[in-house]
């Protein structure tokens, strides 16, 4: 993580100057403004918009909503801020319907689109041949304030559930809303509850980093504070001679930036004045990398063939290509073979019906023969009858003209008998 | 989809409390540490080694850690030396990358290469490591500034030189330097920086330029900077005792020659721009600019390898992914378009030899009706014949009984 591990360590024999690259950094990054981008997750009429306004002192568009949503929406604006010579260019998302409907099973779906929605821009961008990361409007979600109702008892199934699905992709920064309408004592538990309740179901919620001695302490003192109890108000009330934004009640005035009151002043240190720089690191070393890796392997990239040597990007890029040309070779020739399948099934087909028609008439041909042969048959042994029938009918006439002629003399001869 | 860009300017009504982001990026820049990769290029003998030692005021090259100058080359080597150089708190590890050979042969040509070939390899390495699925703090040792040592010739540039920088000011952040400036008249020494930019502007060639700035005061001083481009430089690893002052320099019989004298040589301005005020900017062009022309050439080599590259030019936003993608789309939508093709030739294929097995049945149809018919005739014929023929017989018959009884009769 730190530069510089293993290099040979090499004294300085007077200032050479480049103690001065952080402020060159530092006066880069101040020309070029910062961004940052807060989501904030609650049912309606938490005081969602109104807590915007309180931190960043300023007055942000939005009408309050009702409650007929019919599903969770995200509405989001950017704004332009400055605060000394430094640029801001805050972002806002709000849940607009949150917790509204009667089956709140899909509430957290369109916020978790929201937010894939934005890491899938930037991991777009960032994929693109000719890319320009350095002016790209970053709008990942660097922060996610999540609102507890003040119910003082514990935390609600969805907000379990939505946090569950949400702590892998953004940082999450619990909060009780409205904590005005809870007593301290009460307070203090709800808090223990509520931490214990986080803890027990998993949930990784966005701790202050420690590990940066100037700001350790006061960061971890406050992760002990979490989640914060705030109130917030744009009214002003005259405490003393100051005005101070303050929620007045019958039995004394809430101060919001009172301390003793409740938590506000922590989050603003905390979101703003000491960590917003970290939650836009985590954002971009943790959360997009996490989703950057899962989208990478879902579209089938790896890192390291089976014998471990490492993918150049040239190669893991050919591979890929080759994979999906060979796929769609292979259904080309998958077609190709179904279309000649198909054929010689088709020929197949048309070569039975042929064969049948031929031998149908080879059948019919060979009874058609058979008949032939049976008249003829029957004409030869005609002919037979005929040929006998006119022997005998020669024959007999024959007889005929010889008994005629004898018949004289047979006569005769009779004639002479009787004459004897 | 999500977002309208016009940007709505807030007024604050009180302490926000971002304007200490600044502080927040100092701190975890500071425990970051820093890192730069400086390359020296230049004949041997024109003081490198010794310039590097003078501007990190350390002995970067020393007994235990030759300089390359010590050493015997046949061919342009290309090596790097890391050092940790710590000061107010701020770490950095500085590698210099020596180029020794370079130039020092009699056939120069191609001398560059390895030069080339050094710093695309550094990109290659940045940008795979950039490719992973799996990204780690990823190590940058893209080579951030050249430093491009001119001999102090006194006339202009050498082919050499020319060649050398056209190749390499689209890949690398050139500052080009007038080596061993004590060898010039300061008279000298303008002639040559003004006949040498006039050469570098003939042939096009990119040297780093400062960036602008809003700041008049910071434009005032940059201005003054261009004007004494190249930057005429003298190293020094002795220190000398002038005036009571302990300085940096050479001696020679007539005087010393100090390193840090902005009178005697330009030394301070390349350290003060180098070091101290454009370090970050440096390796910000070198990011933004030249890994990124790297980077967008390679990626549309491997996109677009094999594919028809006129119809492509001019799409280089998409990334390799949507590039494939949209082959994809494509390819589906030609075998749908084959696949229909085929259908149809199938079906006409089918339907003529529907046709012709229809017609040959036809044909065979008429044939056996034919044939059929010529039986029944022959059939019938042999009716009638038969039939005559029992009816003539018949008739002889009788007459021949009738005879026959005549006969009978007769007889009696």
């Amino acid at each position: 993580r730190y530069v510089g591990e293993g290099a040979r360590a090499v004294p300085l024999a007077g200032h050479v100057g480049f103690d001065s690259m952080p402020d060159q950094l530092v006066n880069k990054s101040v020309n070029h403004g910062f961004c940052f981008n807060i989501l904030c997750v609650g049912e309606t009429g938490l005081g969602k918009s109104t807590l915007m306004d309180t931190l960043f002192n300023t007055k942000f568009e939005g009408e309050p909503t009702q409650h007929n949503q019919p599903g969770v929406t995200l509405k989001s604006n950017t704004y332009e801020l400055q605060e000394s010579n430094v640029r801001l260019k805050l972002t806002v998302v709000n849940t607009v319907g949150f917790g509204d409907q009667i089956n709140k099973e899909d509430s957290y779906k369109s916020i978790v689109e929201f937010i894939d929605a934005q890491f899938e821009a930037y991991l777009q961008e960032e994929l693109k041949i000719k890319r320009t990361l350095h002016s790209y409007h970053d709008t990942r979600i660097h922060a996610c304030l999540y609102f507890i109702a003040p119910t003082g008892h514990s935390l609600k199934s969805l907000d379990l559930v939505t946090m569950k699905k949400l702590d892998s992709k953004v940082n999450i920064i619990p909060i009780i809303a409205k904590s005005d309408a809870i007593s301290k004592s009460e307070l203090a538990k709800f808090k223990i509850k509520i931490t214990s309740e986080l803890v027990s179901n998993g949930v990784q919620i966005y701790q202050f980093p420690t590990d940066d001695e100037s700001v350790a302490e006061i960061n971890s003192t406050m992760n002990s504070h979490l989640p914060f109890a705030v109130v917030g108000s744009t009214e002003e009330v005259k405490i003393g001679n100051k005005m101070v934004k303050a929620r007045q009640y019958p039995w004394g005035t809430v101060q919001v930036e009172n301390e003793n009151h409740c938590d506000f002043v922590k989050l603003r240190e905390m979101l703003i004045r000491v960590n917003m720089e970290d939650l836009r690191e985590q954002t971009h070393t943790r959360h997009y990398e996490l989703y950057r890796r899962c989208k990478l392997e879902e579209m089938g990239f790896k890192d390291t063939d089976p014998d471990s040597k490492p993918f150049s990007l040239q190669e893991t890029y050919e591979a890929k290509r080759n994979e999906f040309m060979g796929e769609l070779q292979k259904k080309e020739e998958e077609m190709r073979q179904m279309f000649v399948q198909r054929v010689k099934e088709k020929e197949a087909e048309l070569k039975e019906a042929e064969k049948e028609l031929h031998e149908k008439f080879d059948r019919l041909k060979k009874l058609h023969q058979d008949e032939k042969k049976k008249v003829e048959e029957k004409k030869k042994s005609l002919d037979d009858e005929l040929n006998m029938f006119k022997q005998k009918k020669t024959a007999a006439e024959l007889l005929q003209n010889q008994a005629q002629q004898a018949g004289g003399s047979t006569t005769l001869k009779r004639d002479k008998e009787r004459k004897k | 989809l999500y977002f309208s860009f016009d940007y709505k300017f807030k007024n604050l009504e009180g302490y926000v409390g971002f304007a200490n982001l600044p502080n927040q990026v100092y701190r975890k820049s500071v425990k970051r540490g820093f890192e730069f990769t400086l390359m020296v290029v230049g004949e041997s003998g024109l003081g490198k080694s010794t310039l590097i030692n003078s501007l990190f005021l350390t002995d970067l090259y020393s007994p235990e850690y030759p300089g390359p100058s010590h050493r015997i080359k046949k061919t342009v080597q290309v090596e790097q030396s890391k050092v940790l150089v710590k000061e107010g708190g701020v770490q950095l590890l500085l590698t210099i990358v020596d180029t020794p050979g370079f130039g020092d042969a009699v056939d120069n040509s191609n001398c560059w290469q390895p030069v080339i070939d050094y710093i695309d390899s550094k990109f290659e390495d940045y940008l795979n490591a950039e490719s992973r699925v799996n990204r780690r703090q990823m190590p940058d040792s893209r080579v951030q500034c050249c430093l491009y040592f001119i001999a102090p010739s006194g006339h202009g540039l050498k082919p050499l030189d020319i060649e050398f920088m056209k190749r390499l000011h689209e890949k690398v952040n050139i500052i080009p330097l007038i080596a061993k400036a004590d060898t010039m008249t300061p008279e000298e020494c303008q002639q040559f920086k003004r006949q040498i930019m006039k050469e570098i502007q003939e042939h096009k060639i990119k040297i780093y330029e400062f960036p602008e700035t809003d700041d008049e005061e910071e434009m005032k001083m940059i201005r003054k900077i261009k004007d004494r481009l190249p930057l005429a430089v003298v190293g020094s690893n002795t220190i000398i005792e002038v005036n009571g002052k302990r300085v940096r320099g050479r001696q020679y019989p007539w005087g010393v020659a100090e390193v840090e004298n902005g009178e005697h040589c330009d030394f301070t301005i390349l350290r003060n721009m180098l070091i101290r005020t454009h370090m970050q900017d440096l390796k910000d062009v070198t990011n933004n600019v030249h890994y990124e022309n790297y980077r967008s050439r390679k990626l549309a080599a491997v996109t677009y390898n094999g594919v028809d590259n006129n119809k492509n030019k001019g799409q280089l936003t998409k990334s390799p992914l949507a590039q494939m993608e949209e082959e994809r789309r494509e390819h589906v939508s030609k075998m749908k378009k084959m696949e229909q093709e085929m259908e149809q030739v199938f079906e006409m294929k089918v339907k003529e030899k529907l046709q012709k097995l229809r017609d040959s049945e036809a044909e065979l149809q008429r044939r056996h009706e034919q044939m059929k018919k010529n039986l029944e005739a022959q059939h019938r014929e042999l009716e009638e014949k038969r039939r005559q023929h029992e009816e003539e017989k018949a008739n002889w018959e009788a007459q021949q009984r009738i005879l026959e009884q005549q006969k009978l009769d007769a007889s009696r």
